[in-house]
Protein backbone atom coordinates (compact mmCIF):
# COMPACT_ATOMS: atom_id res chain seq x y z
CA UNK A 1 0.00 0.00 0.00
CA UNK A 2 1.43 3.34 -0.99
CA UNK A 3 -0.33 5.27 1.77
CA UNK A 4 0.69 3.01 4.65
CA UNK A 5 3.91 1.02 4.86
CA UNK A 6 5.10 -1.52 7.36
CA UNK A 7 8.73 -2.67 7.79
CA UNK A 8 11.11 -2.63 4.82
CA UNK A 9 13.19 -5.55 3.50
CA UNK A 10 11.42 -8.22 5.50
CA UNK A 11 8.95 -10.05 3.25
CA UNK A 12 9.66 -13.57 1.98
CA UNK A 13 8.28 -12.91 -1.52
CA UNK A 14 10.40 -14.40 -4.33
CA UNK A 15 9.68 -14.02 -8.04
CA UNK A 16 11.24 -16.14 -10.81
CA UNK A 17 10.49 -14.24 -14.03
CA UNK A 18 11.94 -16.99 -16.22
CA UNK A 19 8.96 -19.18 -15.21
CA UNK A 20 6.33 -16.48 -15.92
CA UNK A 21 3.86 -17.27 -18.71
CA UNK A 22 2.23 -13.84 -18.60
CA UNK A 23 -1.27 -14.96 -17.54
CA UNK A 24 -1.76 -11.84 -15.41
CA UNK A 25 -3.18 -13.68 -12.39
CA UNK A 26 -0.73 -12.13 -9.91
CA UNK A 27 -1.40 -8.53 -10.89
CA UNK A 28 -5.15 -9.27 -10.78
CA UNK A 29 -5.25 -10.75 -7.29
CA UNK A 30 -2.66 -8.56 -5.51
CA UNK A 31 -4.40 -5.96 -3.30
CA UNK A 32 -1.25 -3.81 -3.13
CA UNK A 33 -0.11 -3.53 -6.74
CA UNK A 34 3.08 -5.45 -5.97
CA UNK A 35 3.00 -6.95 -9.49
CA UNK A 36 2.04 -5.27 -12.74
CA UNK A 37 1.52 -6.84 -16.13
CA UNK A 38 3.66 -5.36 -18.90
CA UNK A 39 4.44 -6.73 -22.39
CA UNK A 40 2.99 -10.17 -21.57
CA UNK A 41 5.11 -10.66 -18.48
CA UNK A 42 4.64 -9.91 -14.79
CA UNK A 43 6.93 -7.32 -13.22
CA UNK A 44 7.66 -7.17 -9.50
CA UNK A 45 7.44 -3.43 -8.91
CA UNK A 46 6.86 -3.00 -5.15
CA UNK A 47 8.29 -5.89 -3.13
CA UNK A 48 8.08 -4.03 0.19
CA UNK A 49 4.36 -3.45 -0.39
CA UNK A 50 3.76 -7.22 -0.05
CA UNK A 51 1.72 -8.40 2.94
CA UNK A 52 2.40 -12.12 2.31
CA UNK A 53 -1.26 -13.03 1.80
CA UNK A 54 -0.19 -15.68 -0.72
CA UNK A 55 -2.88 -14.91 -3.32
CA UNK A 56 -0.36 -14.50 -6.17
CA UNK A 57 1.59 -17.67 -5.40
CA UNK A 58 -1.60 -19.73 -5.04
CA UNK A 59 -3.00 -18.47 -8.33
CA UNK A 60 0.25 -18.66 -10.33
CA UNK A 61 -0.03 -21.62 -12.74
CA UNK A 62 3.74 -22.13 -13.07
CA UNK A 63 4.99 -21.53 -9.51
CA UNK A 64 6.90 -18.48 -10.62
CA UNK A 65 6.15 -16.89 -7.24
CA UNK A 66 7.10 -18.19 -3.83
CA UNK A 67 6.12 -16.67 -0.50
CA UNK A 68 5.74 -17.88 3.07
CA UNK A 69 2.12 -16.84 3.38
CA UNK A 70 0.27 -16.14 6.60
CA UNK A 71 -1.59 -13.43 8.41
CA UNK A 72 0.26 -10.41 9.79
CA UNK A 73 -1.66 -10.52 13.04
CA UNK A 74 0.10 -10.23 16.42
CA UNK A 75 -2.50 -12.33 18.22
CA UNK A 76 -2.20 -15.21 15.76
CA UNK A 77 1.61 -15.15 16.02
CA UNK A 78 1.48 -14.95 19.83
CA UNK A 79 -0.92 -17.90 20.07
CA UNK A 80 1.33 -19.80 17.69
CA UNK A 81 4.27 -19.30 20.07
CA UNK A 82 2.24 -20.08 23.20
CA UNK A 83 0.75 -23.23 21.70
CA UNK A 84 4.28 -24.57 21.22
CA UNK A 85 4.67 -24.70 25.01
CA UNK A 86 3.40 -28.11 26.19
CA UNK A 87 1.31 -26.95 29.15
CA UNK A 88 -0.31 -24.10 27.23
CA UNK A 89 -1.10 -26.14 24.14
CA UNK A 90 -4.65 -26.86 25.26
CA UNK A 91 -5.40 -23.20 26.03
CA UNK A 92 -4.06 -21.56 22.88
CA UNK A 93 -4.92 -22.83 19.44
CA UNK A 94 -2.25 -21.78 16.94
CA UNK A 95 -3.40 -19.23 14.38
CA UNK A 96 -6.54 -18.64 16.39
CA UNK A 97 -7.41 -15.07 15.45
CA UNK A 98 -10.76 -14.48 13.72
CA UNK A 99 -12.10 -17.91 14.56
CA UNK B 1 -33.20 -1.32 10.69
CA UNK B 2 -32.80 -4.64 12.51
CA UNK B 3 -29.79 -5.25 10.25
CA UNK B 4 -28.32 -1.88 11.26
CA UNK B 5 -28.61 -2.66 14.97
CA UNK B 6 -27.21 -6.12 14.30
CA UNK B 7 -24.25 -4.58 12.47
CA UNK B 8 -23.36 -2.32 15.39
CA UNK B 9 -23.67 -5.18 17.87
CA UNK B 10 -21.58 -7.54 15.82
CA UNK B 11 -18.74 -4.98 15.50
CA UNK B 12 -18.37 -4.76 19.26
CA UNK B 13 -18.75 -8.50 19.55
CA UNK B 14 -22.33 -9.15 20.68
CA UNK B 15 -23.45 -12.27 18.84
CA UNK B 16 -20.41 -12.00 16.59
CA UNK B 17 -19.67 -15.69 16.59
CA UNK B 18 -23.17 -16.49 15.43
CA UNK B 19 -23.64 -13.84 12.75
CA UNK B 20 -23.82 -16.20 9.83
CA UNK B 21 -26.27 -17.29 7.20
CA UNK B 22 -26.91 -20.72 5.71
CA UNK B 23 -24.65 -21.57 2.75
CA UNK B 24 -26.39 -22.14 -0.59
CA UNK B 25 -27.77 -20.31 -3.60
CA UNK B 26 -29.73 -17.08 -3.02
CA UNK B 27 -31.67 -15.03 -5.58
CA UNK B 28 -31.30 -11.27 -5.51
CA UNK B 29 -34.11 -9.49 -7.34
CA UNK B 30 -35.53 -11.67 -10.09
CA UNK B 31 -32.60 -13.53 -11.70
CA UNK B 32 -32.88 -15.86 -14.71
CA UNK B 33 -30.63 -18.39 -16.46
CA UNK B 34 -28.44 -15.62 -17.91
CA UNK B 35 -27.89 -13.71 -14.66
CA UNK B 36 -24.40 -13.48 -13.20
CA UNK B 37 -23.43 -15.63 -10.21
CA UNK B 38 -21.51 -13.96 -7.38
CA UNK B 39 -19.74 -16.11 -4.80
CA UNK B 40 -19.38 -14.86 -1.23
CA UNK B 41 -18.81 -15.92 2.39
CA UNK B 42 -21.52 -16.60 4.96
CA UNK B 43 -20.69 -13.70 7.31
CA UNK B 44 -23.99 -11.85 7.51
CA UNK B 45 -22.39 -8.37 7.42
CA UNK B 46 -20.84 -9.26 4.04
CA UNK B 47 -24.10 -10.68 2.72
CA UNK B 48 -26.02 -7.55 3.80
CA UNK B 49 -23.37 -5.32 2.19
CA UNK B 50 -23.77 -7.15 -1.13
CA UNK B 51 -27.56 -6.87 -0.97
CA UNK B 52 -27.23 -3.15 -0.32
CA UNK B 53 -24.64 -2.43 -3.03
CA UNK B 54 -26.48 -4.53 -5.62
CA UNK B 55 -30.00 -3.34 -4.79
CA UNK B 56 -32.19 -3.14 -7.88
CA UNK B 57 -30.20 -5.75 -9.80
CA UNK B 58 -31.10 -9.35 -10.50
CA UNK B 59 -28.41 -11.94 -9.90
CA UNK B 60 -27.49 -15.10 -8.03
CA UNK B 61 -25.49 -15.16 -4.82
CA UNK B 62 -23.71 -18.42 -4.04
CA UNK B 63 -22.86 -18.40 -0.33
CA UNK B 64 -20.11 -20.77 0.79
CA UNK B 65 -19.41 -21.99 4.33
CA UNK B 66 -16.75 -19.83 5.99
CA UNK B 67 -18.15 -20.29 9.52
CA UNK B 68 -19.28 -16.69 9.78
CA UNK B 69 -15.81 -15.32 8.93
CA UNK B 70 -15.32 -12.52 6.37
CA UNK B 71 -14.00 -13.24 2.86
CA UNK B 72 -10.39 -12.15 3.38
CA UNK B 73 -9.78 -13.86 6.73
CA UNK B 74 -11.59 -17.02 5.56
CA UNK B 75 -9.40 -17.12 2.44
CA UNK B 76 -6.30 -16.53 4.57
CA UNK B 77 -7.30 -19.44 6.81
CA UNK B 78 -8.20 -21.50 3.71
CA UNK B 79 -11.81 -22.26 4.65
CA UNK B 80 -12.76 -20.22 1.55
CA UNK B 81 -11.09 -22.47 -1.07
CA UNK B 82 -11.68 -23.95 -4.53
CA UNK B 83 -13.01 -27.27 -3.20
CA UNK B 84 -15.54 -25.49 -0.99
CA UNK B 85 -16.72 -23.31 -3.89
CA UNK B 86 -16.98 -26.31 -6.24
CA UNK B 87 -18.87 -28.29 -3.60
CA UNK B 88 -21.45 -25.50 -3.20
CA UNK B 89 -21.81 -25.21 -6.99
CA UNK B 90 -22.63 -28.93 -7.23
CA UNK B 91 -24.87 -28.93 -4.14
CA UNK B 92 -26.92 -26.06 -5.56
CA UNK B 93 -27.17 -27.75 -8.99
CA UNK B 94 -25.96 -24.48 -10.46
CA UNK B 95 -25.40 -26.02 -13.91
CA UNK B 96 -29.19 -26.46 -14.15
CA UNK B 97 -29.97 -22.97 -12.83
CA UNK B 98 -27.86 -20.92 -15.24
CA UNK B 99 -26.79 -21.47 -18.86
CA UNK B 100 -23.43 -19.68 -18.61
CA UNK B 101 -20.43 -21.17 -16.80
CA UNK B 102 -18.84 -18.22 -15.01
CA UNK B 103 -18.48 -17.54 -11.29
CA UNK B 104 -17.57 -14.08 -10.02
CA UNK B 105 -15.39 -14.39 -6.93
CA UNK B 106 -14.35 -11.60 -4.57
CA UNK B 107 -10.74 -10.57 -5.25
CA UNK B 108 -9.94 -10.97 -1.57
CA UNK B 109 -10.83 -14.68 -1.79
CA UNK B 110 -7.67 -15.17 -3.87
CA UNK B 111 -5.39 -16.16 -0.93
CA UNK B 112 -7.60 -19.24 -0.51
CA UNK B 113 -9.10 -19.94 -3.94
CA UNK B 114 -6.88 -21.20 -6.77
CA UNK B 115 -9.26 -20.10 -9.47
CA UNK B 116 -7.68 -22.19 -12.26
CA UNK B 117 -8.74 -25.38 -10.42
CA UNK B 118 -12.46 -24.55 -10.63
CA UNK B 119 -13.23 -25.76 -14.21
CA UNK B 120 -11.97 -29.26 -13.42
CA UNK B 121 -13.72 -29.36 -10.06
CA UNK B 122 -17.16 -28.06 -11.01
CA UNK B 123 -17.32 -27.11 -14.69
CA UNK B 124 -17.45 -23.40 -13.95
CA UNK B 125 -14.59 -20.99 -14.49
CA UNK B 126 -13.90 -18.22 -12.02
CA UNK B 127 -13.30 -14.50 -12.51
CA UNK B 128 -12.04 -12.26 -9.72
CA UNK B 129 -14.33 -9.30 -9.18
CA UNK B 130 -13.30 -5.97 -7.64
CA UNK B 131 -11.82 -5.67 -4.17
CA UNK B 132 -14.71 -3.61 -2.75
CA UNK B 133 -18.40 -4.52 -3.03
CA UNK B 134 -19.22 -0.90 -3.91
CA UNK B 135 -17.36 -1.35 -7.25
CA UNK B 136 -19.44 -4.40 -8.22
CA UNK B 137 -22.05 -2.46 -10.24
CA UNK B 138 -19.30 -0.80 -12.32
CA UNK B 139 -17.53 -4.15 -12.71
CA UNK B 140 -20.72 -5.85 -13.94
CA UNK B 141 -21.57 -2.97 -16.29
CA UNK B 142 -18.06 -3.03 -17.78
CA UNK B 143 -18.46 -6.68 -18.83
CA UNK B 144 -16.67 -8.16 -15.81
CA UNK B 145 -13.70 -5.85 -16.02
CA UNK B 146 -12.00 -4.18 -13.03
CA UNK B 147 -9.39 -1.49 -13.56
CA UNK B 148 -6.27 -1.24 -11.37
CA UNK B 149 -7.97 1.27 -9.04
CA UNK B 150 -10.62 -1.35 -8.19
CA UNK B 151 -7.93 -3.86 -7.22
CA UNK B 152 -6.00 -1.87 -4.62
CA UNK B 153 -6.96 -1.93 -0.96
CA UNK B 154 -7.49 1.36 0.93
CA UNK B 155 -7.62 2.00 4.64
CA UNK B 156 -9.45 5.28 5.33
CA UNK B 157 -10.08 6.68 8.82
CA UNK B 158 -13.63 5.30 9.09
CA UNK B 159 -12.46 1.76 8.31
CA UNK B 160 -9.50 2.09 10.68
CA UNK B 161 -11.77 2.95 13.60
CA UNK B 162 -14.54 0.48 12.70
CA UNK B 163 -12.13 -2.45 12.73
CA UNK B 164 -10.60 -1.15 15.99
CA UNK B 165 -13.88 -1.98 17.74
CA UNK B 166 -13.08 -5.68 17.47
CA UNK B 167 -10.11 -5.11 19.79
CA UNK B 168 -12.48 -3.89 22.51
CA UNK B 169 -14.27 -7.23 22.39
CA UNK B 170 -11.04 -9.19 22.16
CA UNK B 171 -9.51 -7.45 25.17
CA UNK B 172 -12.42 -7.64 27.63
CA UNK B 173 -11.21 -10.70 29.56
CA UNK B 174 -7.61 -9.50 29.47
CA UNK B 175 -8.65 -6.12 30.89
CA UNK B 176 -10.69 -7.79 33.66
CA UNK B 177 -7.57 -9.71 34.72
CA UNK B 178 -5.53 -6.51 34.61
CA UNK B 179 -8.08 -4.77 36.85
CA UNK B 180 -7.83 -7.64 39.34
CA UNK B 181 -4.03 -7.43 39.20
CA UNK B 182 -4.13 -3.66 39.84
CA UNK B 183 -6.29 -4.11 42.95
CA UNK B 184 -4.06 -6.95 44.15
CA UNK B 185 -0.92 -4.82 43.75
CA UNK B 186 -2.66 -1.92 45.50
CA UNK B 187 -3.28 -4.28 48.44
CA UNK B 188 0.46 -4.90 48.72
CA UNK B 189 1.15 -1.37 49.83
CA UNK B 190 0.26 1.51 47.54
CA UNK B 191 -3.34 1.52 48.81
CA UNK B 192 -2.40 1.76 52.45
CA UNK B 193 -4.53 -0.11 54.97
CA UNK B 194 -8.00 1.30 54.25
CA UNK B 195 -10.51 -0.13 51.77
CA UNK B 196 -10.97 3.21 50.00
CA UNK B 197 -7.21 3.64 49.82
CA UNK B 198 -6.77 0.27 48.12
CA UNK B 199 -9.64 0.88 45.73
CA UNK B 200 -8.38 4.35 44.91
CA UNK B 201 -4.81 3.18 44.25
CA UNK B 202 -6.05 0.19 42.22
CA UNK B 203 -8.34 2.41 40.15
CA UNK B 204 -5.51 4.88 39.58
CA UNK B 205 -3.24 2.12 38.27
CA UNK B 206 -6.02 0.71 36.11
CA UNK B 207 -6.60 4.22 34.78
CA UNK B 208 -3.03 4.28 33.45
CA UNK B 209 -3.62 0.90 31.78
CA UNK B 210 -6.94 2.08 30.36
CA UNK B 211 -5.30 5.21 28.94
CA UNK B 212 -2.75 2.93 27.25
CA UNK B 213 -5.53 0.70 25.94
CA UNK B 214 -7.50 3.59 24.42
CA UNK B 215 -4.29 5.05 22.95
CA UNK B 216 -3.27 1.77 21.34
CA UNK B 217 -6.73 0.81 20.10
CA UNK B 218 -8.09 4.15 18.86
CA UNK B 219 -5.47 6.92 18.87
CA UNK B 220 -2.72 5.01 17.05
CA UNK B 221 -5.09 3.79 14.29
CA UNK B 222 -6.51 7.31 13.92
CA UNK B 223 -3.04 8.88 13.60
CA UNK B 224 -1.47 5.90 11.84
CA UNK B 225 0.11 8.06 9.16
CA UNK B 226 1.19 10.93 11.40
CA UNK B 227 3.27 8.91 13.90
CA UNK B 228 6.61 8.84 12.07
CA UNK B 229 7.79 5.26 12.72
CA UNK B 230 6.89 2.02 10.89
CA UNK B 231 6.49 -0.55 13.66
CA UNK B 232 3.07 -0.49 15.33
CA UNK B 233 4.57 -1.27 18.73
CA UNK B 234 6.83 1.77 18.33
CA UNK B 235 3.88 3.94 17.33
CA UNK B 236 2.17 2.76 20.52
CA UNK B 237 5.23 3.55 22.64
CA UNK B 238 5.41 7.10 21.33
CA UNK B 239 1.69 7.81 21.55
CA UNK B 240 1.40 6.11 24.95
CA UNK B 241 4.32 8.07 26.37
CA UNK B 242 2.83 11.36 25.11
CA UNK B 243 -0.61 10.58 26.55
CA UNK B 244 1.01 9.39 29.79
CA UNK B 245 3.02 12.59 30.02
CA UNK B 246 -0.12 14.67 29.46
CA UNK B 247 -2.19 12.78 32.04
CA UNK B 248 0.51 12.67 34.73
CA UNK B 249 1.00 16.41 34.39
CA UNK B 250 -2.42 16.77 36.00
CA UNK B 251 -2.87 13.56 37.98
CA UNK B 252 -0.83 11.60 40.47
CA UNK B 253 0.87 12.75 43.61
CA UNK B 254 4.60 12.07 43.68
CA UNK B 255 7.06 11.69 40.82
CA UNK B 256 7.60 7.92 41.27
CA UNK B 257 3.87 7.34 40.87
CA UNK B 258 3.76 9.59 37.83
CA UNK B 259 6.75 7.82 36.25
CA UNK B 260 5.20 4.41 36.93
CA UNK B 261 1.89 5.49 35.36
CA UNK B 262 3.69 6.91 32.32
CA UNK B 263 5.66 3.70 31.76
CA UNK B 264 2.57 1.50 32.18
CA UNK B 265 0.61 3.69 29.76
CA UNK B 266 3.38 3.45 27.14
CA UNK B 267 3.76 -0.32 27.61
CA UNK B 268 0.05 -1.05 27.19
CA UNK B 269 -0.37 1.39 24.29
CA UNK B 270 2.50 -0.40 22.56
CA UNK B 271 0.97 -3.81 23.26
CA UNK B 272 -2.46 -2.90 21.92
CA UNK B 273 -1.09 -0.98 18.93
CA UNK B 274 0.91 -4.10 18.09
CA UNK B 275 -2.28 -6.18 18.23
CA UNK B 276 -3.94 -3.77 15.83
CA UNK B 277 -1.69 -5.19 13.07
CA UNK B 278 -4.23 -8.01 12.71
CA UNK B 279 -6.91 -5.48 11.77
CA UNK B 280 -4.88 -3.73 9.09
CA UNK B 281 -4.80 -4.77 5.43
CA UNK B 282 -1.07 -4.23 4.88
CA UNK B 283 1.09 -5.91 7.55
CA UNK B 284 2.87 -9.15 6.69
CA UNK B 285 3.53 -12.21 8.84
CA UNK B 286 7.30 -11.60 8.62
CA UNK B 287 6.96 -7.91 9.52
CA UNK B 288 4.72 -8.46 12.54
CA UNK B 289 6.86 -11.37 13.73
CA UNK B 290 9.93 -9.13 13.61
CA UNK B 291 8.38 -6.23 15.49
CA UNK B 292 6.97 -8.55 18.18
CA UNK B 293 10.41 -10.06 18.83
CA UNK B 294 11.90 -6.59 19.05
CA UNK B 295 9.27 -4.77 21.12
CA UNK B 296 7.71 -7.35 23.44
CA UNK B 297 10.84 -7.33 25.66
CA UNK B 298 10.60 -3.51 25.79
CA UNK B 299 6.93 -3.69 26.79
CA UNK B 300 7.70 -6.29 29.45
CA UNK B 301 10.59 -4.31 30.87
CA UNK B 302 8.53 -1.12 31.07
CA UNK B 303 5.74 -2.93 32.88
CA UNK B 304 8.13 -4.55 35.39
CA UNK B 305 9.83 -1.18 36.05
CA UNK B 306 6.46 0.54 36.47
CA UNK B 307 5.25 -2.07 38.95
CA UNK B 308 8.49 -2.07 40.95
CA UNK B 309 8.60 1.71 41.12
CA UNK B 310 5.00 1.89 42.28
CA UNK B 311 5.51 -0.72 45.01
CA UNK B 312 8.93 0.55 46.04
CA UNK B 313 7.55 4.05 46.51
CA UNK B 314 4.79 2.69 48.75
CA UNK B 315 7.15 0.55 50.80
CA UNK B 316 10.19 2.74 51.26
CA UNK B 317 9.34 5.96 49.50
CA UNK B 318 8.46 8.06 52.52
CA UNK B 319 11.80 7.34 54.16
CA UNK B 320 14.34 6.65 51.39
CA UNK B 321 12.96 8.41 48.34
CA UNK B 322 11.09 11.14 50.16
CA UNK B 323 13.93 13.56 49.90
CA UNK B 324 13.81 13.38 46.11
CA UNK B 325 10.17 14.27 45.60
Amino acid sequence: MKEFRHLENIVTLEYYPEKCVGCGACSTVCPHGVFIQENDIALLVDRDGCMECGACALNCPTRAIDVRSGVGCAQAILYGWLSAIPFLRKLFIPDACCS
Amino acid sequence: MADRIGAVCVRIGIGRDNYRIAPGLYALGDPDAESPVLVTCNFKLTFDLLRRELAGRSLWLLVVETYGINVWCAAGKKSFNADEVAGRVRAAGLDKVVTHRTLILPQLAAPGVAVRKLPKLCGFSGVFGPLRAEDLPAFLDAGLHAGPAMRIVKFPLGDRLRVALVEVHGARKFMAWILAACVFLALLGPGGSSFTGVMGAGAGAFGAVLAGFLTGVFLVPAFLRQIPVRAFAAKGLIAGALIGLFLTAFLGRAWPEKAAALMACAAFASWFAMHYTGSTPFTSLSGVDKEMRRYMPVQGALLVFATMLWLAWAWWGKTVMGGLS
